[in-house]
């Protein structure tokens, strides 16, 4: 046979049941267009941040510090951008710290970031404003620009005074777009600009409080920007200077955004696989209900291998025409993905067509076709042209355990694999990923087995007709009850973990309104001010706990060896301290009790009183970071508190429930030996109205103007938004693979169409009336429906309760009514799908029952 | 018990109508066993169809142990049929997915009722006591026509409808089905309409009306 003649037969032989052909084309349809969706997106992205790269910094180099520049910082800037000592316009600094900023005219207050501006930056790039072209004005003017969202919070207007400390300044506009900045950034705090030369005015960069420091240069034309920072970096070490160029900056973005799409890239994956899977589990039935036609191609001389190419080539023009239509659905869908992902964006995507995306989504939804279809079509060379005279009845055609099935399930689990890995990008991750889909199609179709047989064997005899019939539909001849049940199940099973996820996350910071745990923290407290603070609190009936004491510090040496010595160690090897843990800033306290956030599990805490005079001072160290040091009990670190050592050992380690509103620290110091270091404090308080909490913290900020204050609902709300962002963008993806399902679910119906024609049909004469037919359908479709979601959020509380248990180790709760309404949503769309196909299957009059045999 | 009056069926079929049947009348007693013969295409499954209120006629009447059809919407004409009319197809039809037992069962079922005693009764009747958890599937093609006869029966109806009950056994079978029914038609004074094409098998019947072109070409009685 020829190929024209065999895709000519392959053509006639599948128009007689286009209609469940197209919705396997639906099938790989829809895993295709979430596939080359978010690939064509993320490749969009990549372009825009190459484009936009140099406008991410700003700058062609950026000097990052903790502590005002040095002389010498300076000096070197100067020299790197003028290429002289004398300052000039190619150098700014930026200084960004938090402050509680307001306008004295309206109620509020909002703990802001910000970011005071010397100099003509951003180099690169514009920063848009309202009104536009605001942006000069604050290199001279006395005005401010802030995020709207200050204002919106504030209910304050441009022209307003805004409050920083000591500093008043007219608000002249706000900023609307930073290059490089992420929307999400300003959920914890919005941000304020004010000119550089106010920053001393506020009053605010005293003891203790926190401050970044930004040097950005714009180098001389033709400098070799990436050199000379390489040269930089090993010499700007030790004084904790971090050297950033755009190439760095282009490349974490990058690295971020391309796993950000990846991931979503697998979650696509996912929904091709089930589309997969109903494919095969299609084929499967169809080359059943083919038996006839197959026996009969081979009476009249065709070999195993012709029907058998035959059938192929169907596949492979179902894989061929569900990638085709899936990626122009895909690069459609991809579109709206900027939207549902700009928040998270640091640059304008341009939907664009990328080539790469289009042909691996192209070759990815044509192979899928073909691999699923292959095992249950290799059962085709086991018709015999018998079968055309002597059918046995009800025959299987079972996918015999031959060699080349074996051969064709090899092929598969390989390729799902592999497929898994490109998208993955990373061999590992990739394996990873399919074992874990293998886990939780495994774990889904244990329980979809478990469950058909469980009915099977403890048939509710006792229910009602209706019921028993439809239940027992699930095991008719040819059912696809585990196929469906797997791939809704799964749908399921994603979006239920997202659930899961968001709301262990966010429960371990809600606090309930009986409870009466703090909500306020108010920090930065200078040690002479703490007893107003609390005489204030307390006058407004307020019960603050005792303030406890914060010393900034930094670790010296550790058992003898200097930090300076561990940083020339480019390597990192387990066991040798991590180069953050070794050089950032501690804030640590001392205390002679255990706070209940904070469990010892090695060492013994220690008594009342002070260690003894001369010798080290007892310190617990958090399990982690003692991890992350090297460190264990008898060891000795040696701080640096503003320039005094003070040698400690280590008594006892700490776990500490980091997730709890409380002070918890890294490091907590036996009474003694820092009473007399500079300290700021922190004291929590609970305040129940919304209204009083603002009361209170403008009440404070107004007579302290350097205390800051954290509401808690404020973070709660952050969160939840954050969270709900990157959910909506995970959700988006998840119902793709619901999509997948309920395509897999029609197209298993169009399966079963013939046979449950018949049976209704057959009731209907036998005396059933229309709303008996309906009612046996509708709990077939939802036993159906209740057994996958159930599959779904059994699979789901599992790793959710992984999830929890190991990654976020936060103690796992279920919260019950999202989880019902999920199941019973998917359970809805079931029956309502269902029914949906059935309707003219219940319009049918009788007589077909005689006139279809 | 049945009686039909210018009974007249056609459908549309792209250009125009197609007359299958066309001024059918007659009467049958209670109790009688009729055959409708007649070669295929004459309709015959059409006439049998509008018998038993499968399918509304284009024109005329049919009585049902003297209910009007017509006055008869889908849903009442089902209960009629679930409770004064058996049937008997040429493909068994039974439901895959329930046991023997359960098959004979559903027309009783249909109508709220339950009676495991009865069903299995006919059951043993049918010669197929040993048999009554096998699906469909497990049993032979003229055990599952037996299967059949017993959810016919089970209801205890007025009148059996059979189009072609032994068209896919082969003969000694079907003479075994076709023993068994006219048995139990006459053990339960059952009105008994057979439809086939098979003259051997409507030999049996007392009464024959024979079709041709959508006519009643004749109508003995032996």
């Amino acid at each position: 046979m020829t190929l024209r003649a065999l895709l000519r037969l392959a053509w006639r032989e599948g128009r007689a049941s286009r209609r469940r052909l197209l919705l396997l084309v639906a099938a790989i349809a829809t895993g295709t267009a979430a596939l080359v969706a978010i690939n064509t997106f993320t490749a969009n992205l990549r372009t825009a941040v190459n484009a936009e790269a140099r406008g991410l910094l700003g700058a062609d180099l950026a000097l990052a510090s903790r502590s005002a520049p040095t002389e010498s910082l300076d000096a070197l800037a100067d020299s790197l951008a003028c290429g002289g000592p004398a300052p000039c316009d190619d150098r700014a600094t930026v200084t960004t710290f938090g402050a509680m900023g307001y306008v004295p005219s309206r109620t509020g207050v909002r703990l802001v970031r910000v970011t005071a501006v010397d100099g003509r930056w951003p180099f690169f790039g514009a920063i848009t404003t309202t009104p536009a072209g605001a942006w000069p004005r604050l290199q001279g003017d006395r005005v401010a620009l802030v995020d709207p969202a200050f204002l919106t919070a504030l209910g304050a207007s441009i022209g307003d005074t805004l409050a920083l400390g000591t500093l008043r300044l007219p608000i002249a506009g706000t900023v609307d777009h930073v290059p490089g900045d992420v929307g999400i950034a300003t959920a914890f705090g919005p941000r304020v600009f004010i000119p550089g030369a106010l920053v001393a005015e506020t009053g605010l960069l005293g003891f203790g409080a926190r401050a970044e420091y930004d040097i950005y240069l714009q180098l001389p034309a033709g400098a070799d920007v990436q050199a000379i920072a390489d040269t930089l970096k090993p010499r700007l070490r030790p004084d904790r200077v971090r050297v950033r160029t755009v190439q760095d900056e282009q490349r974490n973005l990058g690295n971020a955004l391309e796993r950000l799409g990846r991931y979503l890239g697998l979650v696509a994956l996912v929904a091709l696989l089930l589309g997969g899977l109903g494919v095969g589990s299609a084929v499967h039935v169809l080359i059943r209900q083919k038996m006839d036609t197959i026996a009969v191609l081979r009476c009249l001389g065709g070999s195993s291998r012709q029907v058998f190419a035959l059938f192929l080539v169907q596949a492979a023009g179902i894989g061929l025409l569900g990638s085709t239509m899936g990626a122009a659905i895909g690069l459609a869908v991809q579109q709206a993905l900027p939207r549902v992902l700009g928040e998270f964006l640091p640059v304008a995507v341009t939907p664009a067509l990328s080539w790469p995306a289009l042909a691996t989504g192209l070759g990815l939804g044509l192979w899928t076709a073909v691999a699923f279809a292959l095992i249950p079509l290799l059962g085709i060379r086991k018709i015999s042209p018998l079968a055309t005279l002597r059918r046995p009845y009800e025959a299987e055609a079972r996918p015999s355990r031959d060699r080349w099935t074996i051969v064709a399930i090899a092929v598969l689990m390989a390729s799902v694999v592999l497929m898994a890995m490109v998208q993955a990008g990373d061999p590992l991750r990739g394996a990873a990923f399919a074992a874990g889909i293998g886990v939780a199609l495994a774990g889904l179709w244990l329980s979809a087995f478990a469950l058909v047989r469980g009915l099977r064997r403890s048939f509710p005899h006792r229910l009602a007709y209706v019921w028993r019939q439809g239940l027992a539909n699930l095991y008719r001849p040819a059912n696809q009850t585990v196929s469906v049940v797997l791939s809704l199940g799964f749908g399921t099973f994603l979006l239920a973990t997202l659930l899961l996820v968001q709301h262990n996350l966010l429960r371990s910071l809600r606090v309930d309104g009986s409870s009466r745990r703090p909500n306020l923290i108010l920090f930065d407290i200078q040690p002479d001010q703490a007893a107003g603070v609390d005489s204030l609190l307390r006058a407004r009936g307020l019960d603050p706990t005792p303030a406890v004491p914060i010393v900034p510090m930094r670790i010296q040496s550790i058992n003898g060896k200097a930090v300076q010595d561990y940083s020339r160690d480019t390597t990192e090897v387990e066991g040798r301290p991590a180069g953050w843990a070794l050089r950032r800033e501690y804030r640590s306290t001392y205390r002679d009790s255990v706070v209940g956030s904070e469990r010892v599990v090695l060492g013994s805490w220690w008594g009342p009183g002070t260690d003894s005079a001369g010798g080290p001072v007892s310190i617990s160290v958090e399990v982690g970071l003692a991890e992350e040091l090297g460190v264990s009990m008898g060891d000795e670190i040696t701080w640096d508190v503003q320039g005094v050592p003070i040698p400690s050992r280590v008594t006892s380690l700490r776990e500490v429930d980091w997730a709890r509103f409380e002070t918890n620290f890294f490091v907590v110091f036996r009474p003694g030996a820092l009473e007399a270091a500079p300290q700021t404090l922190v004291t929590l308080v609970r305040v129940d109205s919304a209204a009083e909490r603002g009361l209170v913290q403008r009440a404070v900020v107004e007579r302290f103007a350097n205390i800051s204050a954290l509401d808690l609902s404020t973070v709660q709300r952050a969160l939840d938004d954050i969270l709900g962002k990157v959910g909506a963008a995970i959700r988006f993806m998840a119902f793709f693979t619901l999509a997948a399902g309920l395509v897999v679910l029609l197209g298993s119906l169009a399966t079963s169409r013939a046979q449950r024609l018949r049976e209704t049909v057959l009731l209907k004469t036998l005396g059933a009336s229309r709303s008996q037919v309906t009612r046996v359908a509708v709990s077939e479709y939802l036993a159906l429906g209740t057994l996958a979601a159930l599959a779904g959020l059994v699979l789901a509380l599992g790793s959710g309760w992984a999830l929890a248990h190991w990654l976020f180790e936060t103690k796992f709760a279920v919260p019950a009514a999202p989880m019902l309404l999920l199941a019973a949503g998917v359970v809805a769309l079931t029956v309502g799908v269902g029914l949906w196909s059935s309707v003219d299957i219940f319009r049918r009059t009788p007589l077909d029952a005689l006139r279809n045999e | 018990m049945l009686r039909c009056e210018n009974l007249s069926q056609s459908y549309r079929s792209g250009t125009g109508t197609l007359t299958v049947l066309q001024d059918i009348s007659f009467a049958v007693d209670a109790g009688a066993f009729v055959a409708i013969i007649g070669p295929s295409g004459s309709g015959k499954t059409t006439l049998l169809g509008l018998l038993a209120g499968l399918d509304r006629p284009a024109s005329g009447e049919v009585w049902l142990d003297g209910i009007a059809l017509s006055a008869l919407d889908e849903d009442r004409r089902a209960a009629l049929r679930g409770a004064k009319v058996g049937f008997v197809f040429q493909a068994y039809q039974l439901i895959p997915t329930l046991t023997a037992l359960e098959n004979v069962q559903v027309p009783l079922e249909l109508r709220g009722e339950s009676d495991p005693a009865r069903a299995r009764a006919l059951l043993e009747r049918v010669g197929l006591g040993d048999r009554t958890g096998h699906y469909p599937a497990q049993l032979s093609g003229g055990e599952q026509q037996r299967v059949a006869l017993a959810r016919a029966f089970s209801t205890r109806p007025k009148i059996l409808f059979a189009d072609e009950p032994t068209g896919n056994l082969d003969q000694r079978t079907g003479a075994g089905i076709i023993d068994l029914m006219t048995d139990l038609n006459r053990e339960a004074g059952t009105t008994l309409v057979l439809v086939t094409h098979d003259p051997d098998l409507a030999g049996r019947a007392r009464r024959i009306l024979r079709l041709a072109d959508g006519h009643l070409e004749s109508d003995t009685t032996t």
